[in-house]
């Protein structure tokens, strides 16, 4: 540590070389996360929270099959490593014939992940909605899907926001895996910058950097959206 | 206009409605009593088909429901919409404000145009006593305004007719008047009710008719009067006597 402060401080060149690397890094850096880790982030979750709310209908129908099916899906995601299903999807499948892009691997590899997760924390809301919800819905004539989507998933929706911003934000790093199925996202680029210059902890560092920046940011939004849902329940 | 018969409940292996038969007329307010247990609640349940009879026949206004097949989802569908309920614990929907819940069956239930269930809702609000509480959310509002809101979003589907199951009993004892006045304007209108309740006061002023229950059938009905002062059967007595 003390070396390598001493290396830079000391040396007016290489200090000149690391604000350089520094610099040139940057807009590469910021540009993955925009183009690549951003994009897949939002695109991801959005697949992901649409693939949850069906496994939670399904885990809370009466249908034994449906009722299966989610199970078995949440079981095995939650029982692997998420690199090890983004291997799969993209390493693995062509043996088969089945030839995926690297980016849309990672979709369906990070989808599948957020909606096995999230669907516990839906499934977990959908259950907190008080029964007498559900009857008032009923009684005035309402049908399920309709008492689902008008009385009961807002609701729900009030109950999963904090869970689902943590989801959310974990994601955001979570998307850094897909560097290992060659999405040129913020941390390959990290990487690759890295490779050429050997400078690894200082853009390392100035990754986790952005990647603070952007959580830090979304943890604000999250605040002020649960104080907005807050106010009449 | 209502006829239950033979209408049985079960749940596993509680037998709590027993074979009702009960006849109500048009624009009759039937109040019924009986101990707790005794499946008051389930009997309005089941004229709103939020429990499913084990077995009989239900019929409101020519429609008719025969328990002892299967029932399809639409012709139930259809049923509940001749009666309105009104719950002890109100449930409203907490998300919407008070014009937004009187608004909801009409809009999504009857597809009816936004500014016609707007107008329709703030005139049932308005006759509840609460045009100047549209735009309030329910938890803001007391349980009596709550009630209120909750019957006037049971009315806006224009049901044929009301039922109330203890729609006072967890209100604190000055906001019951409010309430009970409004289903007093009702009965006055000629709305046909069945309600659950242990405002005998209410059962006196506004019903025609007392029925009082217990283990699942019905065991006596007459006019209040009658009724209260001279009840026929010995257990009509005992709890008259226990609760009065
Ligand atoms: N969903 C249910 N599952 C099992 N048992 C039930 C269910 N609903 C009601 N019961 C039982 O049925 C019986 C009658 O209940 P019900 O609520 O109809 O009585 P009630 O006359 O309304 O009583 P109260 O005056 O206490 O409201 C009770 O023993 C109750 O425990
Ligand atoms: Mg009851």
């Amino acid at each position: 540590m003390k070396m390598y402060l001493n290396s830079i401080f000391a040396d007016p060149e290489r200090t000149a070389r690391l604000m350089d690397i520094a610099q040139s890094s940057f807009l590469p850096l910021l540009k993955g996360a925009i183009f690549y880790t951003i994009p897949l982030t939002i695109i991801t979750f959005i697949v992901g929270l649409v693939l949850a709310i069906l496994t939670a209908l399904a885990r809370i129908s009466h249908v034994k099959v449906f009722q299966i099916i989610a199970r078995v899906y949440v079981s095995a995601i939650r029982g692997t490593p998420l690199l090890v299903q983004l291997f799969i999807i993209f390493y693995g499948l062509p043996n088969i014939g089945i030839i995926i892009d690297s980016y849309i691997a990672a979709v369906i590899g990070f989808s599948l992940s957020v909606g096995a997760y999230t669907s516990e924390i839906i499934r977990a809301a959908i259950l907190s909605t008080p029964k007498g919800q559900w009857e008032a819905g009923y009684s005035i004539g309402m049908s399920y899907p309709q008492v689902l989507r008008r009385i009961i998933l807002p609701q729900a929706a009030r109950v999963s926001i904090p869970p689902l911003s943590n989801s959310f934000i974990s994601l955001v790093k979570d998307t850094s895996l897909a560097s290992l199925v060659l999405v040129s996202e913020m941390f390959r680029k990290a990487q690759e910058i890295a490779a050429s210059n050997y400078e690894f902890l200082l853009v390392y560092s100035e990754a986790a950097l952005i990647y603070w920046a952007i959580c830090f940011i979304l943890s604000i939004f999250q605040q002020y959206f649960e104080k907005k849902l807050d106010r009449y329940v | 206009m209502i006829s239950i018969q033979g209408l049985y409940k079960q749940f596993g292996n509680l037998e709590v409605l027993k074979g009702i038969n009960l006849e109500v007329e048009k624009g009759n307010v039937v109040v019924i009593i009986g101990p707790s247990g005794s499946g008051k609640t389930t009997m309005l349940r089941c004229l709103n088909v939020l429990e499913t009879p084990t077995k009989g026949v239900i019929s409101i206004e020519g429609n008719t429901l025969d328990f002892s097949g299967t029932v399809p989802k639409k012709n139930i569908a259809a049923f509940r919409r001749l009666t309105g309920m009104v719950f002890q614990s109100y449930n409203l929907f907490p998300h919407k404000t008070a014009l937004e819940n009187v608004m909801e069956g009409p809009l999504i239930v009857k597809n009816e145009n936004k500014d016609t269930a707007r107008k329709k809702a703030q005139i049932l609000l308005e006759k509840v006593g609460l045009g100047d509480k549209i735009d309030f959310y329910p938890a803001q509002l007391s349980g009596g305004q709550q009630q209120r809101v909750g019957i006037a979003r049971a009315l806006a589907m224009e049901p044929k007719v009301m039922l109330f199951d203890e729609p006072t009993s967890a209100l604190d004892p000055e906001l019951v008047g409010e309430v009970l006045k409004v289903m007093k304007d009702l009965a006055n209108e000629g709305m046909t009710m069945m309600v659950v309740t242990h405002e005998m006061r209410f059962a006196r002023e506004a019903a025609n008719e007392v029925i009082f229950m217990d283990q699942g059938v019905v065991i006596e009905r007459n006019n209040p009067e009658e009724i209260f002062t001279n009840p026929k059967e010995e257990r009509t007595r005992k709890f008259l006597n226990m609760i009065q």
